[in-house]
């Protein structure tokens, strides 16, 4: 058995783990800069994390086991996906062993079990943000499939590898297609983050929040996890972007690769990072019957990437 | 720039040039509507002259200044002028709600394209791949006319629908002759002036340019 496939796997996880509370951090960031306020800092959600970690767990005394299992089910999930996206290198331990569809499915439990969790308890609360959770998610989730689907017929594999490869090596053509599946995804990873305008990750307003419904009644370390995984789902997509529509300089199987694809992974995640705030500060959020509305042309992208795969290359 | 280069580039405009047909059919502010056949208009001007400069047929050259002219500049601002004049600021209501629409209009997509595969076979045109969204073009704007209640919209839906038939010409014969395309050119020029005055026929009628009102016209039984 070779042994870099299995070194840049775990140097990926570890990645994973420490730049996604960062990557959170670097949002934040730009997010007070562009608002004219004063941020916490690049590191701030990682001392959160670990503020979180040495907090007491309190639980409700109707609590049963899957509101304790799900922090570590979501988070292991979580680091089961970071184990298969190549974000580094194509050349990992897992990568074979799942391809996106598999990764959309993983996502899913995770979903799932968080929507249990909140309804678990039996607070009002809980149970609404489950059932808008899964509203969304029930949108999403054919619209990301469609996505996918469209990357996949372009590089003629679901692997994941075999995309970055395909995408990053062939030669250079305009394709409308891989456009339209970038702006549907883009749109799905703002639905399924929860970001402005279908979430806001910042509040705890009763009547708008989703995720942080679910997840009102978890505290100490389950909280930390959760928060986390959560975290790690952000950077995910933001690397699962990268890979399927940006891939040039990710590794090929030998260490040498690995410092310059880091680098280069820190340098689109900047970008991806700016992006981001640049579209969550020009919208304001949506009511959530309107929701529908902007899934639905994330849906319709995704098809007209499709179709123009078949219709115009 | 070579061939295949100038084909990809005006694949990408036949994208854009759907992806446009699409916005006005789930558009719901008026204003967003000019912008978008704006934006239509301006894509399929851009195509024009691409194809032109890459089947070397430079009377398209005219054909595209002339779309310039008329639907990216002249055809918006008349259109904006009567909304002005006519103070229409409400957003519109349409027949069906949106995702539906949508959902037609991909099962439109998909029908143009199976209706133009066999044409595409036989073309050795550049440009024949474009020919199903030029189909789609004009289907869409069909569907845009069929589901929207506003007169105005449907004016709209009309024109894109008109930038489909443009598109199909481009794309399937490099262009109709030129004597043509400035007849059509004038008769949507025209058929604007006209719209203006029925419009205003309309409103001042019906007190409104809803044309489910019209239905008042019709006799009792």
């Amino acid at each position: 058995m070779k042994t870099y496939p299995l070194i840049t796997e775990i140097l990926q996880i570890v990645a994973v783990l420490i730049l996604a509370p960062i990557f959170i951090g670097w949002i934040r960031m730009v997010k007070c800069w562009l608002q004219g306020r004063t941020s916490a800092g690049l590191f701030q959600p990682l001392r959160d994390i670990i503020k979180l970690f040495y907090k007491e767990v309190v639980l409700a005394e109707n609590a049963s086991w899957i509101f304790r299992f799900t922090p570590y089910l979501v988070f292991g999930v979580s680091v089961l996906a970071a184990a298969i996206i190549p974000i580094l290198s194509t050349d990992l331990s897992l990568a074979l062993t799942a391809d996106a569809i598999v990764l959309v499915a993983l996502f899913a439990i995770a979903r799932f079990f968080t929507a249990l969790a909140g309804m678990d308890i039996g607070t009002a609360f809980g149970g609404m943000g489950s059932s808008r959770e899964m509203m969304i998610a029930s949108l999403s989730e054919p619209a990301m499939l469609m996505a996918i689907f469209t990357v996949s017929l372009v590089a003629q594999s679901t692997s994941l590898a075999q995309i970055a490869l395909v995408i990053g090596h062939g030669p250079f053509i305009l394709r409308p297609s891989l456009a339209f599946a970038l702006l549907a995804f883009v749109l799905i990873a703002i639905a399924e983050n929860g970001r402005i305008p279908v979430d806001n990750p910042a509040t705890h307003l009763e009547l708008t929040m989703i995720h942080e419904a679910m997840i009102l009644e978890y505290s100490g370390r389950h909280l930390a996890l959760i928060e986390w995984a959560s975290m790690m789902k952000l950077f995910l997509f933001a690397s699962l972007g990268i890979v399927a529509f940006f891939p040039w300089g990710i590794g090929e199987g030998s260490l040498k690769d690995i410092p310059i694809a880091f680098v280069l992974l820190i340098a689109k995640l900047f970008i991806a990072g700016i992006v981001l705030v640049l579209i969550e500060t020009g919208l304001a959020k949506m009511r959530i019957f309107r929701v529908p509305e902007f899934l639905g042309s994330a849906f319709l992208f995704a098809t007209l990437g499709m179709l123009s795969y078949f219709i115009l290359e | 720039m070579t061939t295949s280069l100038a084909a990809q580039i005006n694949s990408v405009l036949a994208a854009l040039i759907l992806l446009t047909a699409f916005g006005l059919l789930v558009q719901r502010r008026i204003y967003g509507l000019l912008h978008l056949f704006a934006w239509q208009g301006l894509f399929l001007s851009i195509s024009t002259a691409l194809v032109g400069y890459a089947a070397g047929s430079h009377h398209l050259y005219i054909s595209s200044i002339l779309t310039l002219a008329l639907k990216v500049i002249l055809l918006p601002y008349i259109l904006h002028a009567l909304i002005v004049r006519l103070q229409i600021r409400k957003e519109i209501e349409a027949v069906v709600n949106v995702p539906t629409t949508m959902l037609i209009g991909i099962a439109l997509v998909i029908f143009s394209y199976h209706l133009t595969a066999p044409i595409m076979e036989l073309s050795t045109l550049v440009t024949r791949s474009t020919l199903a969204v030029a189909l789609a073009t004009v289907m869409l704007g069909l569907l845009m006319m069929i589901t929207r209640r506003h007169a105005v919209t449907q004016i709209i839906g009309f024109l894109a629908l008109e930038n489909g038939l443009f598109f199909a010409a481009t794309s399937a014969t490099y262009g109709m002759p030129l004597v043509v395309e400035l007849g059509v050119a004038l008769d949507i020029l025209i058929a604007a002036f006209v719209f203006g005055i029925f419009f205003f026929q309309i409103r001042t009628t019906f007190e409104s340019l809803d044309v489910n009102q019209m239905a008042k016209l019709k006799e009792e039984d």
